[in-house]
């Protein structure tokens, strides 16, 4: 299958600024891939890239084996959704609709307005006086009824309340059964991630820290406790993420592909949102950087 | 049709929850032969999970043997669980609302049941296999 | 994406229609009324020899609208560059709007050449409209008026100038939209902007787009006008200004210089001094056989220096156009 996004060095530079760089991915099709980190961290700038809005400093990238899209028949594979759901405020639901005929190729009229009507939006309502879960839904249905094959998402739920949040993932879920469509969403919330993806990108400071599918990453990462040790006294397979020392008590997040053999450690398993945070402590760690609170 | 729910804190991984609810639901005779479970779409549309998800688990239940998937049609429950038939169980059930109703009565709170039934459950069932 | 950028300028259009028709109305009206005025008073004043009054009482003739026109057609071009083009771009900038656009199947290139386009064929039509109705409505003032259709006030808003001047005015606001990001700052920056380029054009640059004429020959006693001496008293230069009588043409400059072509006239003559006769004067003056050295351009440049100058505008509205297409595939986001 080809993968959904290839990217091989890639790097985005801003005056002085890297806002991504050494990005190096394989996505297979056919998942829910979330891209997560801290505000700044490079989300927005990685999804632009893949969805054609910028070109790259340095590096290559490949969206659905070819080029990120430039060419309306490229365009119609790759739906986007931007941050804070754009939409013209001035025009009606319905004229969104109209819009999205006119302008895409494939364009699935019924799909579109099944599903406004299944929302309970009315056609004739500005889209500037819609609240912010139905705008959301509103644009989620402009990338959807185009039938793309990969859906991009520019952290889609971040200012939608709780139970916007979940009826917008029940849209989307129900999208990606019936269409098999591959989704990218970015979050700054891990919580909102862990229900619907099974492949996590891990990106924190610029840079992709860890990626991979959810089930491998949790089965490989392990939270160990025992008495004080020395991190650095660990076998060469068992990579230290983050490490936390009381004067007699040792707590360290570990990577590793092979079973943990030391009897002193009581091994535990680790969610994924202490996952996140042990590679941003960890992040902290070498860069001084004031740590981010991860909301709930 | 049954309706699933997910418990996201429970540590259980959410595949295995949808498994067991099957299980439980065919144990009690509220999935009997033939019927249909919900389809992927409806399961997702509903808990917000990822179709693998439910996918994974109607495979696993189809190995286990309790479900066939029909392409184009559904996944259709192929035998049941349990030795208790429907009518046994509901005889079972009035038993069991009453005896909770004394239990209640002799002063007993909800955490106190809990643990009589469960140590009680516990010793028989190690008693049964002790003699088996 | 005609069907988007006519919905999205769809106010914008119905506005400017329903201003041109109010016009065309207070047009339809008094316009013929100026017309058999003028052919009533104006016409035949030279046999009733009342030309000063009957052309003054003309000229004051619905002075309201004509003061109206003028303002409209000085603020026209600028308000379209500044109302259509600085939010056609802008105002998608900030809201992030063009993320939609673009990933609609529609390149960068198609989305801004159709707005551009559809904006600046409606910028032309309502400019060329609106200056093919005050042209026609001026036609009798202008034949009356002091100077010609070339003095730079009346230049700039008759004939097809103002086509140029929209057409440019608009690639001008979203050319500012584009670089900008943000609508009111553009709005601004396209007003300056505009502002100075056509007031230098103007002041500066049109005189000279065609070589002027120069017309040198004896001075005509009738345009002399006034006699001076420049400098300390007893020492200074003579001064004569004329002032000359050109109709409808654009005067540079006139100049009174000596036989020779110099414009030291030498020593003030006595009879032109502190207690002269204007009869002495003008006898004293005529035996200087002083010249006159006029440049000018003549009535008949009207409409060359109207297609030279519209054209320039339009050439600098599709360099800029031109412009911001190479820009928005490069480097927008």
């Amino acid at each position: 299958m080809t993968a959904i996004i290839k990217a091989s060095g890639l790097g985005k530079r801003y005056r002085r600024r890297w806002a991504l760089s050494g990005c190096t991915l394989d996505i297979p099709a056919g998942q829910v891939v979330g891209l997560v980190g801290p505000n700044g961290a490079g989300k927005t700038t990685l999804l632009h890239l893949a969805a054609g809005l910028l070109q790259p400093t340095t590096g290559t990238i490949e969206v659905l084996g070819g080029p990120p899209p430039a060419t309306p028949a490229q365009l119609a594979r790759v739906g986007f959704v931007a941050q804070d759901s754009p939409t013209y405020s001035a025009l009606s639901v319905a004229d969104h609709l109209r819009l999205g005929a006119h302008l895409n190729p494939g364009w699935d009229a019924a799909m579109a307005s099944e599903r406004i009507e299944r929302l309970g939006l009315e056609p004739r309502q500005r889209a500037g006086k819609l609240s912010g879960g139905e705008r959301a839904q509103l644009a989620l249905t402009l990338a959807l009824a185009k039938r793309p094959e990969v859906l991009l998402l520019d952290e889609p739920v971040a200012s939608l309340d709780p139970l916007a949040r979940r009826e917008f993932l029940q849209g989307l879920m129900e999208a990606v059964a019936d269409q098999g469509l591959s989704v990218v969403l970015s979050s700054h919330l891990v919580a909102d991630l862990e229900r619907v993806c099974d492949y996590l990108i891990v990106l924190i400071a610029s840079q992709v820290q860890i990626a991979g599918p959810v089930e491998h990453l949790l089965t490989t990462h392990h939270l160990l406790t025992g008495p004080r040790r020395d991190p650095a006294r660990l076998p060469e397979d068992q990579h230290v993420i983050s490490a936390r020392h009381t004067d007699r008590q040792t707590t360290l997040t570990v990577r590793t592909e092979g079973p943990i053999l030391d009897p002193a450690w009581v091994v535990s398993p680790i969610g994924l949102e202490d996952l996140v945070l042990a590679y941003m402590s960890r992040t902290a760690a070498t860069k001084r950087r004031p740590e981010l609170e991860v909301q709930r | 049709m049954i309706d699933f729910h997910l418990d996201a804190h429970s540590g259980v991984a959410p595949y295995l929850q949808l498994i067991h609810q099957v299980r439980q639901a065919l144990r009690l005779g509220l999935l009997s032969e033939g019927d249909q479970l919900p389809t992927v779409k409806d399961v997702v549309g509903l808990l917000a999970i990822n179709p693998n998800t439910v996918l994974k688990a109607y495979r696993e239940l189809e190995y286990e043997g309790l479900v066939a998937a029909r392409p184009g049609v559904g996944t259709f429950v192929t035998r049941t669980l349990g030795d208790g038939s429907p009518a046994a169980i509901a005889p079972l059930r009035r038993e069991l609302q009453r005896w909770l109703g004394k239990a209640r009565r002799a002063g007993l709170d909800e955490e106190s049941i809990e643990a009589l039934m469960l140590t009680t459950f516990r010793s028989a069932t190690e008693a049964e296999e002790d003699i088996a | 994406m005609i069907w988007l950028t006519w919905r999205q300028f769809r106010a914008q259009t119905v506005t400017a229609a329903g201003l041109l028709a109010v016009l065309a109305i207070a047009f339809a009206v008094t316009g013929p009324q100026l017309v058999h005025l003028y052919d009533t008073t104006v016409a035949p004043c030279h046999v009733q020899h009342d030309c000063p009054f009957a052309v003054g009482t003309f000229q004051s003739q619905d002075s309201f609208l004509q003061d109206l026109v003028r303002l409209v057609m000085l603020a026209a071009p600028a308000l379209i560059g500044i109302f259509w083009g600085a939010p056609l771009i802008a105002h998608e900038l900030e809201a992030g709007t063009q993320r939609l656009a673009w990933m609609q199947s529609v390149t960068r290139f198609r989305w801004l050449a159709v707005k551009l386009s559809l904006a600046g064929l409606a910028s032309m039509a309502a400019a060329g409209l609106l200056s093919l109705m005050v042209t026609w409505w001026f036609s009798p003032l202008d034949r009356v008026g002091p100077g010609g259709r070339l003095d730079p006030g009346v230049f700039s808003d008759r004939g097809i100038v103002p086509v140029g001047y929209a057409a440019f005015a608009l690639a001008l606001g979203v050319t500012a939209g584009l670089l900008i990001h943000r609508t009111v700052p553009a709005m601004v920056v396209t007003l300056a902007v505009f502002a100075a380029v056509e007031t230098v054009f103007a002041l500066r640059v049109r005189f000279h787009l065609i070589p002027p004429v120069r017309l040198e020959s004896a001075l005509n006693m009738h345009w002399v006008t006034e006699t001076g001496t420049g400098g300390p008293a007893g020492r200074g230069s003579f001064l004569v200004g004329i002032t000359p009588n050109l109709p409808g043409a654009w005067l540079g400059s006139a100049k009174v210089t000596t036989a020779a072509g110099s414009t030291a006239l030498g020593r003030t003559p006595s009879a032109c001094g502190q207690a002269s006769s204007y009869n002495a004067c003008t006898a004293a003056i005529s035996r200087m056989h002083l010249r006159q050295v006029l440049v000018y351009q003549p009535a008949s440049r009207f409409w060359a220096f109207q297609w030279y100058e519209t054209a320039i505008y339009f050439a600098l509205a599709l360099v800029l156009a031109g412009f911001c297409v190479w820009w928005v595939r490069r480097r927008v986001s």
